[in-house]
């Protein structure tokens, strides 16, 4: 069905030719087709697909592929080398001002998961001996200082409000300020959602960013989005100067292709992976797991065994 | 009905400007319906079908194709094009159930809704069936005052089958025209709160025969692929009878619901096109497809440029 995983795609294009001697490059671009498609089912978006494919495609024909015994192994490897690659390094770890406080601004789409995020942080910042401040910066969604509240209280952070009749900006400002007078050493700025053509929901962004010049920029993504992600972290990457990603509802069944995509167009570190409703369920973001995820490949074993 | 027919004379100025159906005509279609997070398989189904046409009737300029595809795409929209809007019950309390995952904006089209029935001169009561989320009981409560509608609950954390059980008792003794049910987001992996809202089914269908009379399965128009899931197991585990397609305020074109229609036959009924309480609307097949076309002639300039 839809979510064929990429082995078995590869088996069945490689499989066909077992027998027949030698690959031809005709049959790396029919392996290249099943890439795509795989890649393409993941969410990945179609511009960084077709860059992507075309990069493998180069490799693929310039090694042994064409002579190899086991072809779509060494496909496999190439590709999910290069998903890795692209994907970054593992870095989980928050800026850190040598002038604290250090301060995170969150930013990101309706519903994504950023007042979540914003809770868990400071969750994992406490349990690491810090003193965060979370700074309720959503005047907008109804209750949404009220949702911050309840996280803050669950772990025992302080949270900063002025209620919802004062501009975010000034929020933001004063929460710093206060954290500068209380001696708290991180401070967690989280924001309305917004759509990143909503040019005056982006100014105010904006112009939180440039009132408290933060250490730290988080765009929130949640990992079903679909082809949409390129253009959101692309807006919000131009407005903001992002630092990092953080990828959302992990411990769902989406292939999560949105990572590629993020991390294609803004370049930025994915620092955290969010997997799940509660506040400790927080984790380093991994490359090479992401990889197989988006490609599907939890039958990797059964290949090598059938090749 | 001004950027409608903007946005019709941008898609045929498209199809007639490209000269000759070929490949690369075929391969940016794709790449736009793709695009537009239409379901990779249905895409490909598409376009083989278009293909097929195109021989068939010896099809050889784009303008030719284009009502075809339009109206491809319309008939997997449009369905028997009997479901719009809500199946209402004739003899007493019509009950609505709202499902989803996290974030997709089930409380807020909840709060759109009440506005609109309010607005057609119904009483409307609100349960507030998300006791876990930090702040949902509030939210509802918020959107509750905004349109002028009363809202059961209990404390957070309670037993939402619970809730749900005294919403209808109270949605009895006031003898309201429609109860609106609020859940908690859940993704469609996780067995035990699948389990639940199943539960909370079985418990509104014990207290009035035939409810809920629509059980609305909301989607965010940003969502890939998975989507298709979501449909699927949300509609085992609690009999959805509709979508609602929120966030096409964005430039996300939502047509993963085509895939969705397409294999499912799960009609949409509304769309959610921004955060305040006028922002909905009912679902308009013609429109959604003029939508998404608005891309392909954007793309396809795009590229021209390059
Ligand atoms: N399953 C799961 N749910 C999550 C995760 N992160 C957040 N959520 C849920 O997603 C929904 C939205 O999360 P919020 O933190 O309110 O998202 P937001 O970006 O602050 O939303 P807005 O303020 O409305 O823009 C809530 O139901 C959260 O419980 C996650 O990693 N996994
Ligand atoms: N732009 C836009 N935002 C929307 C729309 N519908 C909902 N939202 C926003 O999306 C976010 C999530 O909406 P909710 O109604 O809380 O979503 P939910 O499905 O109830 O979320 P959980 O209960 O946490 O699972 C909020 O910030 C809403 O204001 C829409 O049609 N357009
Ligand atoms: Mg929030
Ligand atoms: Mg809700």
């Amino acid at each position: 069905m839809a979510f064929e995983g990429l082995t078995s795609r590869l088996q069945n294009v490689f499989g066909k030719l077992r027998g027949r001697g030698k690959l031809t490059e005709d049959d790396v671009n029919e392996a290249m087709r099943e890439v795509r498609l795989a890649l393409l089912e993941a969410d990945v978006n179609f511009k960084v697909v077709k860059d992507f494919i075309a990069k493998v495609k180069e490799k693929a024909v310039g090694q042994e592929v064409l002579k190899s015994f086991t072809p779509a192994m060494v496909v496999i490897d190439i590709v999910n080398k290069e998903l890795t690659e692209l994907m970054g390094g593992t870095q989980s770890k928050l800026a850190k001002s040598n002038k604290p406080p250090t301060v995170v601004l969150m930013a990101g789409l309706q519903g994504a998961g950023k007042t979540t995020l914003t809770g868990k942080l400071a969750n994992l910042l406490k349990s690491q001996n810090h003193k965060p401040l979370l700074v309720a910066g959503d005047i907008y969604r109804p209750a949404a200082i009220k949702q911050l509240e309840v996280l803050g209280g669950q772990i025992g952070v302080p949270v900063f409000t002025l209620g919802d009749q004062v501009s975010p900006v000034e929020i933001a400002k004063q929460g710093v300020q206060k954290a500068k007078d209380e001696g708290l050493d991180y401070v967690l700025i989280d924001t309305a959602g917004r759509l990143q053509i909503d040019e005056a929901l982006m100014e105010e962004i904006k112009n939180i960013h440039d009132a408290v010049d933060p250490d730290e920029v988080l765009l929130v993504v949640d990992a079903m989005t679909g082809q949409e992600a390129v253009n959101v972290a692309q807006s919000f990457h131009e407005k903001l100067e992002l630092t990092g990603v953080v990828l959302t509802k992990l411990d769902g069944d989406t292939r999560g292709g949105a990572a590629l995509s993020v991390k294609a167009v803004t370049g930025c570190p994915i620092k955290f992976a969010s997997t799940g409703e509660k506040i400790d369920q927080l984790e380093a973001f991994h490359p090479d797991r992401m990889a197989s995820r988006i490609l599907g490949m939890g039958d990797m074993l059964s290949l090598i065994e059938k090749a | 009905a001004k950027t409608r027919s903007v946005l019709t004379d941008r898609v045929a100025e498209l199809f007639t400007r490209r000269q000759k159906i070929d490949e690369a005509f075929f391969e940016e279609l794709e790449e736009i319906l793709i695009g537009a997070d239409v379901g990779v398989n249905t895409v490909m189904e598409l376009i083989d079908d278009l293909r097929t046409e195109v021989k068939k009737r010896k099809i050889d300029q784009p303008s030719e194709l284009q009502p075809i595809l339009s109206e491809k795409l319309m008939d997997m929209l449009r369905g028997t094009g009997e479901e719009t809007g809500i199946r209402m019950n004739p003899d007493g309390i019509t009950v609505i159930l709202f499902v989803g995952v996290n974030g997709v904006g089930k409380t807020t089209t909840i709060g759109k809704l009440a506005w609109r029935f309010k607005q057609q001169g119904k009483s409307v009561l609100l349960a507030a069936g998300d006791t876990f989320r930090a702040g949902a009981i509030e939210q509802l409560e918020v959107w509750g005052q905004r349109v002028g509608v009363d809202v059961i609950k209990q404390e957070a954390g309670s037993d939402p089958a619970a809730v749900m059980y005294d919403a209808v008792q109270e949605a009895k003794r006031r003898n309201v025209d429609v109860l609106i049910c609020d859940t908690a987001g859940r993704l469609q992996n996780k067995v035990n709160l699948m389990e639940e809202l199943a539960k909370i089914h079985r418990v509104i269908q014990r207290e009035i025969p035939g409810a809920p009379h629509e059980t609305l399965l909301v989607l965010d128009a940003a969502t890939g692929q998975n989507a298709l899931q979501q449909a699927k197991l949300f509609g085992e585990k609690s009999g959805v009878t509709g979508l609602v397609l929120t966030k096409l305020d964005g430039t996300a074109k939502g047509g993963i619901v085509i895939a969705i229609r397409h294999e499912m036959s799960l009609p949409v009924k509304f769309v959610g096109l921004g955060e305040k309480m006028d922002d909905l609307q009912e679902f308009d097949a013609e429109q959604f497809v003029h939508a998404l076309f608005a891309g392909l002639a954007g793309a396809i300039e795009e590229n021209e440029e390059n």
